[in-house]
């Protein structure tokens, strides 16, 4: 698969899976306000990923489509960051505060990154990432919000808050570790070199976790590889959820 | 040959003007008082090699209207003979509520939602327009005028609304809730 191709299927298959996980609240949400919010930001993180897999096929020319791309490839396929695969909850249950924090480093990383992707040398690519920056920071700016909200309640909201950032940051040092397909997309301009967008990125972060109370985790060796195919058990699930319906009903439309 | 091919291109203007002029008073599905040509997703009609091409340009890059939207434009143009017009979406320049209408606007407000406010300043309409500067924790944009009884005592209840461009407010005024649309 060329560099191209593979650049393209890690920001759309982040955004496909980040969109899943997202629109498991919908009809769950704690208060139907955010229910409608998270339905909503599920909806633009899926537009993205239509765009790129529509854009991805066109430049593969192999007679796959954007529903080829998204359900008919396995988990080895799949180049999502992992955080984003990563089950809504800790536990059994969902918990919101572990969905927050996701979105909000995501959607922090992704404010950076689309804005950098503009200046991409697909010309398409560039398109894409003018538009999604638009609604990402929609995105970031709900997320801080309620992890302002969250981090400075109560002590149960901030012990809540402060276990999921915990939890969930060694997950975030996958996007800044450049590998070979990262430096030679940079290389060629068609994107950013992820490592130099992580001072950006944690000014980002550490604004709003201060004003939150929060305190940023310890950076750890820990590294995750779902940008290479190498994903945690938990996003064979999320497909085998995701990909049923497309699968025993193959060509269906409604 | 000239005289023919003068007479052709003001057939053809003529055919494009009328196909423009169809397209435009297109309602938006999810807010019917405004039309495609108010909300400023159409950008362009022309002619390609005998058939009719519409460039519309997305709003938010998931809203389900988008399909909606195409399907109708193809339904009236080939109510009116243009059964082969196609439908073209271009994503660059991003679309902007900046290029919402003047009229657009007013008729937001008169169905009861509060129409954006500029983001831009001092750029023309269809103009790429300026960028915010990004900020993290915005304070909430001053009063939006309330769409029923214009105060401007009003609040944000929700940031995301029924649909993905508007967000929920309320008038301390006059006590309705009512929809934004959100900048954008």
């Amino acid at each position: 698969m060329s560099v191209h191709l593979e650049c393209l299927l890690r920001l759309a298959d982040s955004a496909l899976v980040h969109s899943q996980r997202l629109s498991e609240w919908c009809g769950h949400g704690p208060i139907l306000e955010e229910d409608i919010a998270l339905s909503n930001i599920a909806l633009d993180t899926l537009g993205q990923a239509r765009l790129l897999y529509q854009h991805a096929a066109q430049l593969e020319g192999a007679g796959r489509d954007e529903d080829a791309l998204a359900y008919f490839r396995d988990e080895r396929e799949f180049r999502n960051f992992t955080l984003l695969e990563l089950p809504n909850g800790a536990g059994p249950r969902d918990d919101y505060a572990v969905t927050i924090a996701r979105l909000f480093l995501q959607s922090a990383l992704m404010l950076h990154a689309w804005d950098a992707l503009r200046a991409s040398s697909d010309a398409q690519l560039a398109a894409i990432a003018a538009k999604s920056l638009k609604e990402t920071r929609y995105h970031v700016d709900h997320a801080g919000q309620w992890l302002v909200r969250l981090g400075d309640g109560t002590d149960e909201s901030h012990a809540r808050a402060q276990a999921a950032l915990d939890r969930l940051w060694p997950y975030t040092h996958e996007a800044f570790e450049d590998d070979e397909i990262d430096r030679e997309a940079a290389r060629i301009g068609l994107a950013p070199l992820w490592s130099t967008l992580r001072p950006a990125w944690l000014a980002t972060i550490d604004a709003v976790l201060s004003e939150a109370t929060l305190r940023r985790p310890v950076d750890t060796p820990f590294r995750s590889g779902g940008k290479s195919g190498a994903h945690s058990e938990y996003l064979g699930y999320l497909l085998a959820e995701m990909q049923v319906i497309a699968r025993a009903y193959p060509g269906a439309r409604w | 040959m000239s005289t023919s091919g003068a007479v052709a291109t003001a057939a053809d203007a003529a055919r494009i003007e009328r196909a423009r002029a169809l397209v435009a008073a297109v309602p938006d599905p999810e807010i019917p008082v405004i039309t495609l040509a108010d909300l400023g997703i159409l950008r362009d009609v022309r002619l390609e090699e005998g058939r009719i091409c519409v460039v519309l340009t997305p709003t938010y890059v998931g809203c389900p209207a988008t399909e909606a939207i195409r399907e109708e434009v193809l339904r009236v143009l080939a109510d009116d003979g243009l059964a082969d017009a196609r439908v073209e979406v271009t994503l660059s320049p991003p679309w902007t509520t900046d290029w919402i209408s003047e009229a657009g606007r007013e008729r937001l407000r008169a169905y009861g939602i509060a129409p954006p406010h500029t983001m831009a300043d001092g750029t023309a309409a269809g103009e790429a327009p300026r960028e915010q500067p990004i900020r993290l924790v915005r304070a909430q944009p001053a009063g939006v005028a309330c769409p029923r009884c214009g105060s401007h005592d009003t609040e944000r209840l929700a940031a995301f609304g029924s649909t993905p461009c508007k967000a929920l407010h309320r008038c301390r005024a006059c006590r309705e809730p009512f929809d934004h649309f959100k900048p954008y």
